[in-house]
This record gives structure tokens, C-alpha cells and sequence, in this order.
């Protein structure tokens, strides 16, 4: 046996991916997925990010622009009550309401609004782990963090979303898009998206809370059809080759320095601020307290940080994310 | 005006700055809350003639700050009318509303002569409009002359309307976080050096003034939005908007033109609180404001003054 087809083997038989997700055969070298005929956009799953708001509610009324042959596209707005606000949630944070536990609790008006919405959810798009799960959901996002347009991978071993995003990727460049990959055991969160077979999370940034950005709207729209163009094509029979894709792997989440009483006492530093997926040496400046003093960050090698100062994660206790920058390899795919 | 007349005007002897007047509108809530945690009074190094003016921290609307909210019930900034402040209060009232009277009663009254001599009220805004000072006349030579010495303080563009941005809500930014505070210092210095006596010599200022304000084009059935600021005029505050500018672009990708008659100076573009409200952007005339040269009464001229309206009362 060449090299060359042990290798590709090894990626092959290491293709154990979501319930659901598992290929069928796999022969040529490609792993063979099901045709993605069910496919949802979410949008204003946090009511206040409002291009995916926007996007969803232009869409609900027309639809023309996310029809693709073979596939059923549904644009869908996740949280209507924090969207009629212009708020985050109601309740609790609907993007992290998906658990097992949520998702499994007796029905009833006296659960939050959101683990409701979530039990909602699951039925039309789920369940989640079967096999009639939505085989793709989109779930649209924004940042006041300077992120550009970033994908949200929740598998490393998810070939079928991997592939999608080197396509993207490829698609509009030279403009940036960056692969954010959070399988950490205790970092991951039960987002809305985690219902479908193949969940991908599109974050764009910079944006505040409940503004919308003509700019940022049109850089969401512009990955959208291409996600959709890679769809289509898949459906109909197109084999996409091997190929790598760098990722973002979350690895820790750092909190702004508080005192006994939990207050925040500094800020991220001006070096810091707005420097996401730019590396973060061990002795850079990381916080900036209101007094003027500097402090530093003293981890042992150079990270990469992410989601700098998004307004959303103070009451989450998270100042910034740091990631580990990783190749991964993709398999080719082909439909089954 | 002859110029070399110096406009006499009252000293100021109390100042508030306030923070957190929206609760979400962070650099403002945290300078406040880190000068609470040092002395309010400020000292004069000198004179035993001249009174230290004092300098009153606050906090404005603690329940929307610990809520990280704009506001709770309604916005407190559009509380302090004569009608708002007057009337008794009720429990039962919109939170801000008896926020207003307390604040009314710390401040104020307004309109007699206990209240505060000068308010410095912090905000911030999703647009791009720099450190702006936002008077209220533009015969108010106090604030006219702070705003002149603010901008020979700082490197920040500074126009005259202290919003500062941009910021989004619920963040607090550090180079705004220090702009911010170094004008709060640049407008303490000022009052003590205008309490001490300075001369302050006029000249000119530049002054937007506001014409109107554009909301967005809506959807006469929902009320949503249908076209955003056009990505040309996004972050544009302050540049002249001119008959046939690019203005709004729909989401189908058609540009909306700016159909004045006259060129007008666009600001508050794109603040997230004013999509409620119905404000995509206001629009300004500039001109240009002779300022007198102006100094402090003097000690006897203060107490004279203020006999004087006592006598004209009786």
C-alpha cells in the first residue's frame, strides 16, 4: 500500500462525526455524505445583531435569492420576542439553551421563554441526534469584536462542514474569512445551530448591538450564497478533493481582571483592542486598568485571541478567547 | 460686541459630572464610579479669598447601569422637563420619572439659583462623531469657552455638541475610556482656572446646529427598516452632505440620494438609540460663533450681584 493511501485512508476511517453524519460508504477515497435537501438560515437568535435579523425577515417575505436547486431553504427567526425588543434574550441566552437536559424537561409556560423557544426548535428542526434532524443550519451572527467574517466549526471531524468552508474561503478571497473551531469539553455551548446534522455559525464584526451596518449586512449575504452555491453543487454530484483548512481552536477563556465584589477594574488594552486572530505574545500588554496601568499576558507561548471585547460576554465573565491555530485536513467528499 | 470688553459672568461654585445617565453607555459609568472612589471636594492650591468650587460625582440611573440598559422604564435624558419635574411623584410612575425629581432635588432645582452651576453629562455613541460637547445656546460662553480650551487640550477631533464614540454599547473601549477622561480633567482644570480669575480671550468657534433629523426609509405595513445608511455616509460625521449624496442603500442594492436643497452637516449617524426614535441621522448647519473675552466676577461682584436681585425681588 502507497503512502499516499495510507494517508488518505487514515483521514478517511477517521470520519467519526455527529450522530447522524456518519457516511454511508466510502469508496474512491471520498466520504460520501447524504444530498443536503433540508437546510435552515437562522437569524436573531440574539435579538440585537441585526444583520441576520435583517437578512432573515428580507428573506421570510422573498425568498428568491436563497433558492438553489435540490434544496429545501428555510430562513427562519429564531427568538421573535428578543427581536421585537432589541434585545439579546428574554429570558436566558437562546444560544446556549439547546442542552440535553433543556431539550429532554417537561413542556411548560412557567420554563424561560428561551428553553421554550429551544423545545420549539427541536421539533421543527430536530431532534436533535436524528436521523431527521435539518441536515444544515446556518445561524447568523454579530460581534462588536473586530472579527471580520468568521465560520463557527463545532467538529473537527465534520468533513462535510470543513469542505463548505474551505469553498467559502476559496470563494472570496482575497477578502478574509477565518474558521473559529470550538470542541472544547467545557468551553462548547449548546448553540441553536447544534439541532442540525452539519451546524455552522457565521459571525461578523464589527457591529454594535442593535445597529445595522450596510457593510457588515452585505458581507454576511456574500457568505450565505456562497455556503448555498457549495450546497447546490454538492447535491448535484460534484466531488470536492482533499484539501486543508486552518482553524482557530479555542482553548481558554479569559476574563477581565474584577475586584472582591466582582467589578471589572480594567479594560483590554488599547494594543489589544480590535487585534483579533493577531498573535499575542507571552509579555504583551493584555488590560489596561482605569488608573493607567498595564497587564500583561503571561501564558507560556503565543496565542491567538478572539472575540475581543464583545459587549455580550462581560456578564459571561470573558474579556477575550484564545485559540491555538491548527491545520486540519479534509477529506473529499462526493454525495452518497 | 467691542472687543476689548470682558464679558463679567457668575463664578462657578458647584459642578456636577454625571455618568451612567444611560445605563449601557460605559465610559462614562466607569469614570464616574473610579472618581466616587476618590475625594468629591476639589481643592484650590492657593487664595484663601476664593471658595473651592465643588465637584458632585454622579451616578444618574444606577437600576439601568447595574442592568447594563439604556433605561428601564424611558429614557431619563428626556426626563427633566418643567412639566416632567413638576407634579407630584407616584410609585407607580415610570422608574426614570422619579429618578428625574431626585436628581432634580440633588441638582437643582432647575431654573432657581441653588442648582448646580454646571452639569457635565457623559454619554457615548455608536457613531463616529469624535469628543463632542453638546450645548444648549450658543450665547452660553461657558461652554463655548470650555469646548475652545478642550480642543487646544486634545488631538481627539472635537466638535461642538460630551458624546464621544465610537463605542458600542455595553463595551467600554480604553482609548475612549481616556478620552473621556482626560476631558473631564481638561474641564475641572478650566472651571478652577475661571474661578481663580483667569481672563479667558475670545475668538471663534464653530458650531453645528441642528435642522432636522431623517429616519430611515420603513415598510409601511411592519415598520421595518428597509435600507440601511449607505456604506459611503456610514462613519461620515461631520463631512458636508450635499445635494445628491449617496444617503441610504436599500437591500436590494439601490442608493437613496439626500434630496436637500442645501449642503448640511450630517451627525449622530447610525446611533443604535435613535433607530427607536425614528433618527437615522440629524443634520446641522455650521457657523461660526464670535466668542467675548470673559472672566469671573469677582468675590464682591458675586455678593453685589446677588443683593442686587434680592433688592429687585422685593
Amino acid at each position: 500500500m502507497s503512502c499516499a493511501t495510507q494517508r488518505v485512508l487514515r483521514t478517511v476511517t477517521d470520519l467519526s462525526g455527529p450522530a447522524g453524519t456518519l457516511p454511508m460508504s466510502s469508496y474512491n477515497n471520498s466520504a460520501r455524505f447524504n444530498e443536503a435537501r433540508r437546510v435552515a438560515i437562522f437569524g436573531g437568535t440574539h435579538g440585537n445583531e441585526m444583520s441576520g435579523v435583517t437578512l432573515v425577515n428580507l428573506w421570510v417575505k422573498n425568498s428568491a435569492e436563497i433558492q438553489r436547486k435540490r434544496v429545501e431553504t428555510k430562513p427562519f427567526i429564531t427568538n421573535p420576542k428578543a427581536v421585537e425588543k432589541c434585545t439579546r434574550y428574554v429570558d436566558t441566552d437562546l444560544n446556549r439553551a439547546f442542552s440535553p437536559e433543556n431539550l429532554s424537561a417537561p413542556e411548560g409556560d412557567d420554563l424561560p421563554y428561551e428553553v421554550q423557544r429551544a423545545q420549539e426548535i427541536n421539533r421543527i428542526f430536530g431532534p436533535k441526534g436524528s436521523p431527521e434532524a435539518y441536515d444544515v443550519i446556518f445561524d447568523l451572527h454579530n460581534t462588536t469584536s473586530n472579527m471580520g467574517c468568521t465560520l463557527i466549526l463545532e467538529s473537527s471531524k465534520d468533513h462535510f462542514n470543513l469542505q463548505m468552508m474551505n469553498y467559502i474561503k476559496k470563494a472570496i478571497a482575497p477578502a478574509s474569512c477565518l474558521v473559529l473551531l470550538n470542541e472544547h469539553p467545557l468551553l462548547k455551548y449548546s448553540t441553536s445551530r447544534s439541532i442540525a446534522k452539519h451546524p455552522v455559525g457565521l459571525e461578523v464584526g464589527p457591529q454594535p448591538q442593535g445597529v445595522l451596518r450596510s457593510n457588515i449586512f452585505e458581507a454576511m449575504r456574500v457568505i450565505l450564497k456562497h455556503a448555498l452555491d457549495f450546497i447546490e453543487l454538492f447535491n448535484e454530484g460534484m466531488e470536492f478533493p482533499p484539501c486543508t483548512v486552518e482553524v482557530f481552536w479555542v482553548s481558554e477563556r479569559i476574563d477581565y481582571p474584577r475586584d472582591a465584589n466582582g467589578n471589572i477594574i480594567a479594560m483590554v488594552h488599547p494594543n489589544l483592542q480590535d487585534c483579533d486572530w493577531e498573535p499575542l505574545n507571552p509579555g504583551d500588554p493584555m488590560f489596561q486598568t482605569f488608573d493607567g496601568k498595564t497587564i500583561h499576558y503571561q501564558g507560556p507561548g503565543t496565542v491567538y485571541p478572539t472575540f475581543i471585547n464583545e459587549a455580550a460576554y462581560y456578564e459571561k465573565q470573558q474579556a477575550f478567547v484564545i485559540t491555538r491555530r491548527e491545520t486540519l485536513v479534509a477529506s473529499a467528499i462526493r454525495k452518497a | 460686541m467691542e472687543v476689548d470688553k470682558v464679558v463679567h459672568l457668575p463664578r462657578l461654585s458647584r459642578v456636577a459630572v454625571c455618568g451612567g445617565t444611560h445605563g449601557n453607555e460605559l465610559s462614562g459609568v466607569y469614570l464616574v464610579k473610579e472618581l466616587l472612589k476618590a475625594k468629591n471636594v476639589m481643592k484650590e492650591d492657593n487664595d484663601d479669598e476664593e471658595r473651592p468650587a465643588s465637584v458632585l460625582m454622579v451616578l444618574s440611573n444606577p437600576w439601568a447601569v447595574q442592568q447594563c440598559r439604556r433605561y428601564v422604564n424611558t429614557d431619563l435624558n428626556r426626563c427633566f422637563t418643567h412639566a416632567a419635574l413638576s407634579g407630584p411623584v407616584s410609585k407607580k410612575d415610570p422608574y426614570e420619572m422619579i429618578r428625574s425629581k431626585e436628581l432634580n432635588a440633588l441638582l437643582g432645582p432647575k431654573g432657581s439659583p441653588e442648582a448646580v452651576d454646571l452639569v457635565c453629562d457623559l454619554h457615548n455613541t455608536t457613531s463616529n462623531m469624535g469628543l463632542c460637547l453638546v450645548a444648549y445656546s450658543d450665547c452660553d460662553w461657558i461652554c463655548l469657552h470650555i469646548f475652545r480650551y478642550l480642543q487646544a487640550s486634545t488631538t481627539v477631533p472635537t466638535r461642538s455638541t460630551m458624546e464621544i464614540g465610537p463605542q458600542p454599547h455595553g463595551v467600554v473601549r480604553s482609548n475612549i475610556y481616556t478620552t473621556m477622561k482626560h476631558g473631564v480633567q481638561h474641564v475641572l482644570d478650566w472651571v478652577r482656572f475661571y474661578n481663580s480669575g483667569t481672563v479667558f480671550e475670545g475668538g471663534f468657534v464653530d458650531v453645528y446646529t441642528t435642522v432636522k433629523n431623517m429616519d430611515y426609509p420603513r415598510d409601511s405595513e411592519t415598520g421595518n427598516i428597509t435600507a440601511a445608511i449607505h456604506p459611503q455616509l456610514q462613519d461620515r460625521d461631520f463631512c458636508p452632505l450635499r445635494p445628491e449624496d449617496p444617503l441610504f442603500q436599500t437591500f436590494s442594492g439601490e442608493t437613496l440620494r439626500y434630496k436637500g436643497k442645501e449642503p448640511l452637516y450630517p451627525f449622530f449617524i447610525n446611533e443604535c438609540a435613535y433607530y427607536e426614535k425614528g433618527i437615522a441621522l440629524s443634520l446641522a448647519r455650521k457657523r461660526r460663533v464670535a466668542l467675548p473675552r470673559i472672566r469671573a466676577r469677582a468675590e464682591q461682584e458675586q455678593q453685589a450681584n446677588e443683593q442686587g436681585f434680592a433688592s429687585e425681588e422685593e
